[in-house]
């Protein structure tokens, strides 16, 4: 009897050894550190990307698409106005359990409510006090505008009423910034007087419970095992931060990491010749272009604009800087959105015409500022050299230029400003798969001394896009974006250059990688190969 | 000796004056302010920027907030980071950990390799050995640490796979952070192979952190040795016919390495320096890249109190290095 208790402790102990050898880590090698871990305080990708793994909404994007599909609220009703959400919740949802929380109860209605008062009320221990931190997307979607309410209706049942019909709100709950936070945790935190480790210590229902970060190093989560949905494809997941991208290569070449971010599109021919490793590759949600500071001399007059359109090579700029990983672009949203105008064209890269167009505006020895990135971006990898064959381009038409560039932070903030001189390479990635989201931050009158680098006005553009932000089916809104393209595209505010294609490198081994068009990246059901 | 301590404390008041106004004054020259640094590529309005740019105490006269800046440091403030939304301290307190552990593998490699390699040199005078070695020196000394260490991940981890890449431990192990010394902590987790693991990954930015402190740690024990092997009393000590390896390791190296200690106090502001570059290259979580990273993010308090942080080190190193130097050298004491 006592050999086989022997041999059985041996066995379990065997097992448990074996689980704990066997215990797959998946190792993502990111570019930079998150400010922060709760998903409502941070836009930055850096950030969204580390509450992901352990946040859910009421709704969520549909892995590598746009749609809309439910999450933690397994249904929903809109009232016939478009000014009401009746959510239905799902059942048997089990928050995270960590070192630092044990939730007692399950996920139900005041963890919702909860979750958008903190972001909407004043004078609550969760309104974050400026200067050092606000709700960020909250404010910079416009929710202040258009909520007024999120109210409990009973444990599983909650009402959204809104100011307005807003037709993007289902996409804008689907985005990171509208996850679910417990709030019997909340009311712990607050209890102790400790709100900042709701920033320092998530805890959510999502497919991965946090276990730990060493600033500007890594970032560890541990498989939920009480997970309500499909059930994590690795035990653990691990963010390393590698800021530098040569050395990002060179670990996930030594295996040191399973999936990098942001390779260099040089390094992506080498990536695929290697037998270990592999690429996911698709259209970006996003678009770069060359934008004209409308209001300045003389890039207000109309033929300027077209002339100096016309003179770039945009094939050139797909071949050399994007390595073809990309399209030209012909308006502010990308083929792949709904609502895209597919009837505009570009104009022919036609120098000839661009010199005789200038010559008609009265343009005589014309010199072109032409500001270039000093940073890689999704939609634009290598601003300088796009910019040195734009120079190349205004040089055959007699066009002198030179080529601007500042530190990344002081070039956004420059290249906005009302007065800047000149022409801005620049570029977005959309934030929640709605025409929307293009257009009102980048071409609206109100974003004319901010986001609407352009500093483009144009009164009929407008009132088509804020008709369509309120309507609410979507085939009217189509409709209504394809008028707005038009405009855009007969006034040239923009010389558009291309949409890229994202690309991720990963090693052979990892299964189930799928590229988020909103330029995060998500781990739920990535898994590795034996 | 007393008196040599105090002045040399005296001197840490201008010093520290100077500081602060560097400190405060670099980063205010440099375009954007923290303000339009959040932004990002939505933009912000000016009216907002204005509002923020008040709340934060930045419209006010610059020798106010430099004032208010002095008078919080004498208080022990070192101000609140404005990207990260924590004291600054704190901040410095969890990276600073990293740099020392680096610097000082660092630092011990360039003392293990550079002093005996610059005796050998000096012994060996005019041979291959010595043209060599401080061939060697020169090569290590003109470097751009950046190729350098790039070059080594390539040759080492790359191909030769004998060391990881970046980072202070392998993704494998999550240890948290007690001491902030990757080596004790991991050590004192107990997991298995997690401090093999931590060394390994300290060796590669050692070396690269270390190659100019060896090359001028050579050449400066070199050219003290030289200079102290023609001295009567080591002719001396050869002639009563003492052994080679203590009239140089014993008599010739203790006077020898007098200088050469200053010149090791004086790397720390090099090995600081350094650090933010291998940092950068490493994913070394430590100061320098700390310091890289609100420098771009234009946070005023962090890169002022950081700098200042920094700054009392490398003044409380020197002073140490100075009076080691005295207790070392019986003139300098019997002087002051």
């Amino acid at each position: 009897m006592k050999k086989m208790l022997y041999y059985a402790a041996a066995a379990v102990l065997a097992l448990g050894m074996a689980a704990g050898a066997n215990a797959k880590t998946l190792t993502y090698c990111s570019e930079s550190a998150p400010e922060g871990f709760d998903p409502a305080l941070w836009e930055g990708g850096n950030s969204l990307d580390v509450a992901l793994p352990v946040y859910e909404g009421l709704v969520k994007f549909k892995a590598g698409t746009t749609e809309v599909v439910p999450s933690l609220a397994e249904k929903w009703e809109i009232s016939t106005d478009g000014l009401t959400y009746t959510f239905h919740l799902r059942h048997g949802v089990k928050f995270g359990t960590t070192d630092y929380f044990t939730p007692t109860r399950e996920f139900n209605a005041d963890d919702v409510v909860f979750s958008f008062h903190r972001q909407m009320d004043q004078n609550t221990p969760w309104t974050v006090e400026e200067p050092n931190a606000v709700y960020q997307y909250w404010g910079d979607m416009s929710m202040p505008d258009q909520v007024a309410d999120m109210a409990k209706v009973d444990d599983y049942t909650v009402k959204l009423t809104l100011k307005q019909p807003s037709a993007p709100m289902l996409a804008n709950l689907a985005m990171t910034f509208a996850s679910i936070v417990s709030k019997e945790y909340a009311d712990k935190l607050a209890a102790a007087n400790q709100t900042a480790n709701m920033d320092q210590q998530p805890v959510g229902t999502g497919p991965f419970a946090f276990v730990g970060y060493n600033p500007n190093s890594d970032i560890h989560y541990k498989a939920n095992p009480d997970y309500w949905g499909t059930k994590a494809k690795v035990d653990q997941l691990v963010f390393s931060i590698t800021t530098d991208a040569a050395a990002r290569l060179q670990k996930l070449k030594a295996g040191e990491c399973d999936v990098m971010v942001s390779p260099a599109p040089a390094d992506v021919a080498g990536i695929k010749a290697d037998a270990n490793l592999a690429t996911e590759e698709q259209e970006g949600l996003n678009v770069a272009a060359l934008m004209f500071n409308t209001q300045e001399k003389p890039y207000d007059n109309v033929d300027v604009r077209r002339a100096l359109d016309m003179a770039i090579d945009k094939k050139a700029i797909i071949a050399s800087v994007l390595q073809g990983l990309g399209q030209v672009a012909v308006n502010p949203i990308p083929p792949t959105m709904w609502g895209y105008n597919k009837d505009t064209k570009n104009a022919d890269f036609d120098p000839a015409a661009a010199k005789a167009l200038l010559a008609k505006a009265g343009v005589k020895d014309l010199h072109v500022k032409i500001w270039a990135m000093p940073v890689a971006r999704p939609y634009m990898p290598d601003a300088k050299t796009a910019a040195t064959i734009i120079q190349k381009n205004f040089a055959d038409i007699g066009v002198t230029s030179e080529i601007y560039s500042e530190d990344w932070k002081p070039y956004l903030a420059d290249s906005q400003a009302l007065s800047h001189d000149g022409a801005v390479i620049r570029g977005w990635t959309g934030d929640n798969g709605d025409p929307d989201n293009f257009l009102t931050p980048l071409l609206s009158c109100n974003a004319v001394d901010h986001g609407n680098v352009a500093e483009w006005c144009n009164k009929d553009f407008d009132a088509l896009i804020k008709k369509a932000a309120i309507e609410t089916d979507q085939a009217k809104r189509a409709k209504l974006y394809e008028e707005a393209q038009a405009i855009f595209k007969k006034d040239v505010p923009w010389a558009t250059l291309d949409h890229s294609v994202v690309v991720m490198a990963m090693s052979k081994k990892v299964t189930g990688y799928v590229i988020d068009p909103f330029g995060l990246h998500r781990f739920e059901q990535v898994g590795l190969s034996d | 000796m007393l008196r040599f301590l105090l002045r040399r404390l005296g001197l840490i008041v201008p010093t520290f004056i100077g500081i602060t106004i560097v400190s405060f004054g670099f980063i205010r020259m440099l375009p954007a302010d923290p303000v339009q640094a959040m932004s990002g590529e939505r933009g912000m309005t000016p009216a907002r920027h204005a509002l923020l740019m008040h709340q934060f105490g930045l419209d006010r006269p610059l020798w106010l907030q430099y004032l208010e800046y002095v008078w919080n440091l004498l208080h022990g403030d070192f101000g609140n980071s404005i990207a990260a939304a924590k004291p600054v301290f704190y901040q410095f307190r969890i990276f600073f950990p990293a740099t020392i552990e680096l610097s000082l593998a660092a630092i011990s490699l360039a003392i293990v390799i550079g002093i005996p390699l610059g005796v050998i040199a000096a012994v060996r005078r005019g041979k291959l050995v010595d043209q060599l070695a401080m061939g060697g020196a020169l090569i290590g000394y003109s470097m751009p640490i950046f190729w350098w260490g790039l070059l080594l991940i390539i040759l080492f981890s790359g191909i030769l796979h004998w060391t990881p890449v970046a980072g202070r431990i392998s993704s494998d192990y999550f240890i948290k952070p007690v001491t902030g010394f990757m080596l004790i902590d991991s050590w004192r987790s107990g997991q298995d192979g997690a401090f093999r693991s931590a060394l390994s990954h300290l060796v590669l930015p050692a070396i690269v952190l270390g190659t100019i402190p060896l090359a001028v740690i050579a050449r400066q024990t070199r050219s003290a040795m030289l200079e102290v092997l023609g001295e009567d009393y080591v002719r001396t000590a050869r002639a009563k016919g003492l052994p080679a390896w203590r009239v140089i390791g014993v008599h010739a190296l203790r006077n020898a390495l007098i200088p050469v200690i200053t010149t090791i106090g004086l790397q720390v502001g090099y090995l600081l320096a350094g650090a933010i570059l291998t940092e950068s290259i490493f994913s070394w979580p430590g100061v320098g890249k700390w310091m890289v990273d609100s420098i771009e993010s234009r946070d005023y308090p962090a890169v002022q109190g950081g700098l200042v942080l920094i700054a009392l080190f490398v003044m409380l190193v020197n002073l140490v290095v100075d009076l080691l130097y005295s207790v070392v050298n019986p003139r300098i004491r019997h002087v002051h």
